[in-house]
């Protein structure tokens, strides 16, 4: 048994055979040309086939994956068509040299200039000058660049592998990616992320002597174990088989409702922190986003974001969720997430300080420019807003101003935007007792339970020494989640958990029970909940 | 000439796909258009050179339009970059 290691590119387990895949090598040779021109045409006749090969693997690539990773071979057309093909006629007429070495040549040097950038993502894309330059060299040697093919599914392990390798294996034969080359940011990794195809790169210890044994890829791990023990098999293949159960309850479920068997609906959104997440609330059937944590926009920024920088990505989230509800916090900063530029000072006890909300309405002209991002994005899709760590009704009404200042504002300017839902967090015990009096200046309660734990049960979070006297499942905060659905319901408000303990499996029956109309949770877990859900009564 | 200078706010800057998405847009205008970022400049219309540029987010361009129709070219060029860039 021996273990490798790689940097992970996509999760989840394969077991198989390994194929060492070897490329072909080309091997260029300078000649001498005296009919340069006859030379330059050989050239653009294997750049036309070359662009014909491209563009059928975009089509491929469209329909295995999806149009955003086809792309790349579009670039790779026009990285053919200009400079490149430009520094190739050049050095056919001036140095008399054979198209294959000036294409080699070409490739070389603007596979350097890339590689010496000082961006990883820029460095990755000397693979795609090196891909289309080993494309034209095989076409103008009559190689074959064709499929590969395997007759069993097996663990593809590689050298490197170009975009184009691999898309044009049999996808139905792969279990697994493994290479010794290549970055996170390469275009295979990102392929194998979109086929959802376990892969590792960076696996410096893989060597062409593995091929044809038997081993196990833990692409959650960034693992490859070669010739596993019985013991370890059996274990992996558990893990597979559980795997496969997820994936299946994902097919089963993704476009179910989120329904008890007696018909009663609950509301099941997913949490995020970026742009990046949408793909991953798509892919696991959410029904909106219930907590969408907008500080991610200001963590990232050197400065205070603009009204603009955030109303792209606002509307981006609204136009993406199409239709769907998207609930916005407004800035949480402070405690746990400090941001240089807002100057905050030290604290001695940030989580009960100058934070979230209290920051919005001592700074009203940060409160604004989020404000008015907001309700611009609004008119893209349905937004709604929620406001942190509110301990009075005399806030609420002091944000509402604020948003009616802004509303003004966007009259006046011609700006149009739609009807926007309030609603605050619950996560402070002052708000639970008010919670009557503030539903009634709001549309919707989304408990924040972490918080709200942390507070009501004064154990710090990260405080390891109190785990003993940490209880998730506290009878205080079970009672207080029953008040604040009863008495949102009497002020007429909607009430749901975005919480941590809203994705407690052990509760959901619970929370159902207490009458809850929303919960909001990690993408990866509303399938498991909605699975709950609907086994319930 | 006339130019105009842009801070990229594209959270992944010109990467391939948008620049190879601007390179179209550049080569719908008939004029000379040359993108500048400090020392290196690129022609708009090929992308190898605006790829290395290597211009990422929070960095500011500076986008240099010349011929017979260069103020129409800038207007649209503003627009095409603030509302993809």
């Amino acid at each position: 048994m021996k273990k490798l290691t790689g940097k992970k590119v996509f999760n989840g387990v394969a077991i198989g055979k390994i194929y060492f895949y070897a490329k072909k090598e080309n091997i260029v040779t300078r000649t001498k040309i005296t009919d340069t021109d006859a030379e330059w045409q050989r050239y653009l006749d294997a750049r036309e086939e070359a662009i014909s090969q491209l563009t059928a693997l975009y089509e491929k690539t469209k329909k295995i994956a999806s149009e955003e990773e086809a792309e790349i071979f579009n670039v790779h057309i026009m990285m053919l068509e200009d400079e490149f093909s430009d520094s190739i006629e050049n050095m056919i007429k001036t140095q008399n040299v054979n198209a294959e070495y000036a294409t080699a040549q070409t490739g070389d040097n603007f596979a350097d200039m890339f590689a010496n950038m000082d961006d990883d993502y820029f460095k990755a894309r000397a693979a795609d000058v090196k891909d289309i330059a080993e494309r034209v060299i095989s076409i103008l040697l009559g190689n074959q660049s064709g499929e590969t093919n395997f007759d069993e599914p097996v663990i593809v392990v590689a050298e490197d592998l170009s975009p184009s390798e691999t898309v044009q294996m049999d996808k139905d034969k792969i279990l697994a990616f493994v290479t010794k080359l290549g970055s996170e940011n390469s275009h295979t990794a990102i392929l194998a992320r979109t086929m959802g195809i376990p892969a590792l790169v960076g696996a410096a210890d893989v060597s062409e002597d593995v091929n044809g044994k038997e081993a196990i890829v833990d692409g959650t791990e960034g693992l490859m174990i070669v010739e596993p023990d019985k013991e370890t098999l059996e274990n992996y293949e558990k893990v597979r088989e559980q795997n496969r159960r997820q994936k299946e309850l994902l097919k089963e479920l993704r476009n179910k409702d989120t329904v008890t068997k007696s018909g009663r609906k609950v509301n099941l959104y997913a949490n995020i922190g970026s742009i990046g997440d949408l793909n991953s609330v798509l892919v696991n059937g959410a029904e909106g986003i219930g907590l969408f944590r907008s500080e991610f926009i200001y963590l990232k920024s050197d400065s205070y974001p603009t009204e603009e920088e955030q109303f792209k990505i606002y509307r981006q989230v609204a136009e993406t969720m199409a239709g769907k509800k998207v609930i916005i916090r407004t800035l949480d900063i402070g405690a746990d997430k400090q941001v240089d530029y807002f100057d905050l000072g030290h604290e001695d006890n940030p989580a009960l300080g100058f934070r979230a909300i209290r920051i919005c309405l001592e700074r009203p002209d940060v409160f604004k420019t989020q404000l008015r991002a907001l309700y611009r994005a609004s008119y893209y899709g349905n937004i709604s807003i929620m406001f942190p760590m509110i301990i009075s009704v005399d806030e609420v009404k002091r944000i509402k101003e604020i948003v009616a200042e802004v509303k003004r504002e966007l009259d006046e300017d011609g700006i149009q935007y739609k009807d926007v839902e309030l609603g605050v967090m619950i996560e402070t015990p002052a708000a639970v007792m008010m919670s009557e009096e503030i539903g009634k200046e709001v549309d919707f309660f989304s408990i924040g339970t972490n918080d709200l734990t942390q507070y009501t049960l004064a154990i710090d979070r990260q405080n390891q020494r109190l785990e003993n006297f940490y209880d998730p499942h506290h009878p205080a905060i079970l009672k207080m989640l029953k008040m604040i659905v009863d008495n949102g319901h009497k002020s007429d408000c909607w009430v749901g958990i975005c919480g941590e303990l809203g994705a407690d499996l052990e509760l959901t029956k619970t929370f159902v029970e207490m009458g809850f109309d929303e919960l909001s949770v990690s993408p990866a877990m509303v399938l498991p909940v909605r699975e709950a859900i609907r086994n319930m009564d | 000439m006339v130019s105009f200078n842009y801070t990229i706010t594209d959270e992944v800057g010109i990467h391939a796909r948008p620049a190879s998405l601007l390179v179209t847009e550049a080569k719908s205008h008939a004029d000379k258009i040359t993108i500048v970022k400090g020392e290196k400049s690129a022609d708009a219309k090929k992308l190898m050179g605006l790829l290395s540029l290597g211009a990422k987010q929070g960095e500011e361009v500076t986008v240099q339009v010349e011929g017979e129709t260069e103020a129409d070219t800038l207007v649209k060029l503003e627009e095409y970059f603030k509302n993809n860039l």
